[in-house]
């Protein structure tokens, strides 16, 4: 995983600057909330905190950075795409879905069937940061965003999550079907 | 002075001296000549007496003054009264002395004849006759109020307020222009409290009209009244909502023309398009006096929609309006901004575009903004203020 690379226009100073004219504002939209993604993709960032600082809102070397209500902008055509979602009331803590739910599901099913685990039992521990998972997107995935994967998979009746005993982990137990 | 002088108390009229024995002056009466040792004797008037000897002779502009100092006794002949003056006849008193002659008015006697005559130097005494001359061609009692020429008839009670030494000489002269001045003024200011009364009834009259227009505007059918209403309307000078839709009131109408063809040159060295205020300053400096109205200036300005003019007024979306040359078309304004642009590193700000379209900057903010607007820039609101740059989010896309 090397560097993330910007794309040519994150070097433009218009670029940081909420562009009045419709047409000019949404295409300048697309281009954010593509960036968006792939930035958090890049860096397994699921969190964006809009009261504190985000590397990729500024760009140091032409001294511009995205203003409050440009962030809130984009963050919020995320979640309107349903590519992101607001954890909180007051909109600013918002989680970054660059992989939908579903895909997230799917990926675990396919770590299942990878190592075989097909009526097994992981932990999510072990999920997110385990030997099973070294190496593929599911490696730091984020905890809420997992067990909303799980959820979905329960709601396929492909696995069941149980709670361990006090101080244990949480789990699941995968079934074949 | 003897009593053989009694004549002068007749004929002539006594005037008044001040304390150091000098006549006094009545208001706008000003010296212009004296003369000492003249002898004034009555001759041919059937009227007999010994002449009046050795006295000063003051001419005044409205009086002829004989002050005998000694005897404080002083005798004045009021010009107005003098009909003729002549050269004497050649005589024996003609030889040793300088005579004039004086027929006039006097006291009962229709017509009295006055000698003067003076020993001393001939050139004073032409001097005073020429001075004479002169007084009398000017008739300048004849617009001095009636006191200057018979100060005794007005009160005497305060002798001072005749005679006042400043109207001597040229600080006389000066005080007379203060006055004339200062009676300008009153006659302005009453000339001006009626034109305030006048335009009170203005006022009625425009409301009249208003009235009348709005009567117009309500009625549309009988359409000969309205003809009739429309003309009176017009003639007072008041535009008629009938015609403003046809094709503007004639006024306007003139005025939209004046002002295109006024407006071209200006335009022309200010780049092609000047602000609206700019125009009513330039417009009305140069008619001087008939100023125009900013009401009247964006009626013309909006006339020309319909007439066949090589200028038009200019919208912008911020509110401000500007004239602009019909030829100089927005696409080849953007074409020169997007020229200027290319360079995407800095950007074009307001100053930058000024310069290179030669307008003022403030105009140069509005071609920006028109150009972004139509989706050929896009802004950066950075720590240097506003600047544009060609628009890249078109065609932006990850490589």
């Amino acid at each position: 995983m090397g560097d993330f690379k910007f794309p040519y226009f994150f070097d433009y100073p218009p670029y940081f600057t909420l562009q009045p004219v419709q047409d000019t504002r949404e295409k300048q939209m697309q281009l954010w909330k593509e960036l968006i993604l792939r930035y958090c993709q890049h860096h397994k960032c699921f969190i964006i905190n809009l009261e504190q600082e985000f590397p990729l809102f500024q760009n140091l070397s032409i001294q511009r950075k995205l203003s409050f209500e440009a962030r809130e902008m984009f963050l919020a055509a995320l979640v309107a795409e349903g590519k992101a979602e607001w954890l909180d009331k007051a909109h600013k803590k918002c989680l970054v879905l660059w992989r939908s739910i579903q895909e997230w599901s799917e990926m675990i099913l396919q770590l299942v069937r990878d190592n075989a685990m097909e009526d097994g039992v992981l932990t999510l521990d072990e999920i997110q940061s385990g030997d099973e998972s070294r190496g593929t997107e599911l490696a730091g995935i984020d905890r809420f965003v997992l067990v909303r994967a799980l959820k979905l998979l329960e709601q396929r009746g492909k696995a069941a999550m149980f709670k361990g005993k006090a101080g244990d982990d949480e789990g699941v137990k995968f079934s074949a079907s | 002075m003897g009593s053989g002088s009694r004549w002068a108390e007749r004929l002539l009229e006594s005037g008044a001296l001040s304390e150091s024995g000098r006549p006094l002056l009545g208001p706008g009466e000003v010296e212009c000549q004296l003369l000492d040792g003249v002898d004034i004797e009555v001759v041919d008037s059937g009227v007999e007496g010994d002449p009046l000897r050795s006295g000063l002779l003051i001419l005044t502009n409205a009086r002829m003054f004989w002050v005998h100092q000694h005897s404080r006794s002083a005798f004045f002949l009021p010009l107005s009264s003098v009909s003729r003056i002549s050269a004497p006849r050649k005589g024996l008193k003609s030889v040793f002395s300088s005579t004039l002659r004086l027929r006039g008015a006097a006291a009962a006697h229709s017509s009295v004849t006055l000698l003067l005559s003076f020993r001393g130097h001939a050139s004073s005494f032409d001097n005073l006759v020429s001075q004479l001359g002169a007084v009398l061609q000017s008739r300048a009692w004849e617009t001095l109020p009636a006191a200057a020429v018979n100060p005794s008839t007005a009160s005497a009670s305060t002798p001072s307020s005749h005679w006042n030494p400043s109207r001597a000489g040229v600080s006389g002269i000066l005080r007379k222009e203060q006055e004339q001045w200062e009676q300008t003024d009153k006659n302005l200011q009453e000339a001006f409290h009626d034109l305030n009364a006048l335009m009170g009834k203005a006022k009625e009259m425009v409301l009249l009209a208003d009235k009348m227009r709005a009567r117009l505007l309500t009625e549309g059918s009988a359409s000969g009244s309205q003809q009739e209403l429309h003309d009176l309307l017009l003639s007072v000078g008041i535009a008629s909502p009938v015609t403003k839709e046809s094709a503007g009131a004639l006024y306007h109408q003139q005025l939209s023309r004046q002002l295109a063809d006024f407006v071209g040159s200006p335009l022309q060295s200010a780049g092609g398009m000047l602000a609206l205020v700019d125009v009513y300053c330039l417009f009305n400096r140069a008619r001087g006096t008939e100023l125009i109205s900013p009401e009247d200036l964006l009626q013309a300005c909006d006339l020309w929609d319909r007439l066949d003019v090589p200028v038009m007024l200019r919208r912008f979306d911020s509110g401000a309006l500007a004239i602009q040359i019909k030829s100089k078309s927005d696409d080849e304004v953007v074409a020169r901004i997007m020229r200027l642009v290319g360079d995407l590193r800095t950007g074009v700000g307001a100053r930058e575009a000024a310069k290179c379209l030669g307008v003022a900057p403030a105009l140069a903010k509005e071609h920006l903004f028109s150009a972004e607007a139509r989706g050929f820039l896009c802004r950066d609101d950075g720590p240097d203020g506003l600047r544009f740059y060609t628009n890249f989010f078109k065609d932006a896309q990850f490589p």
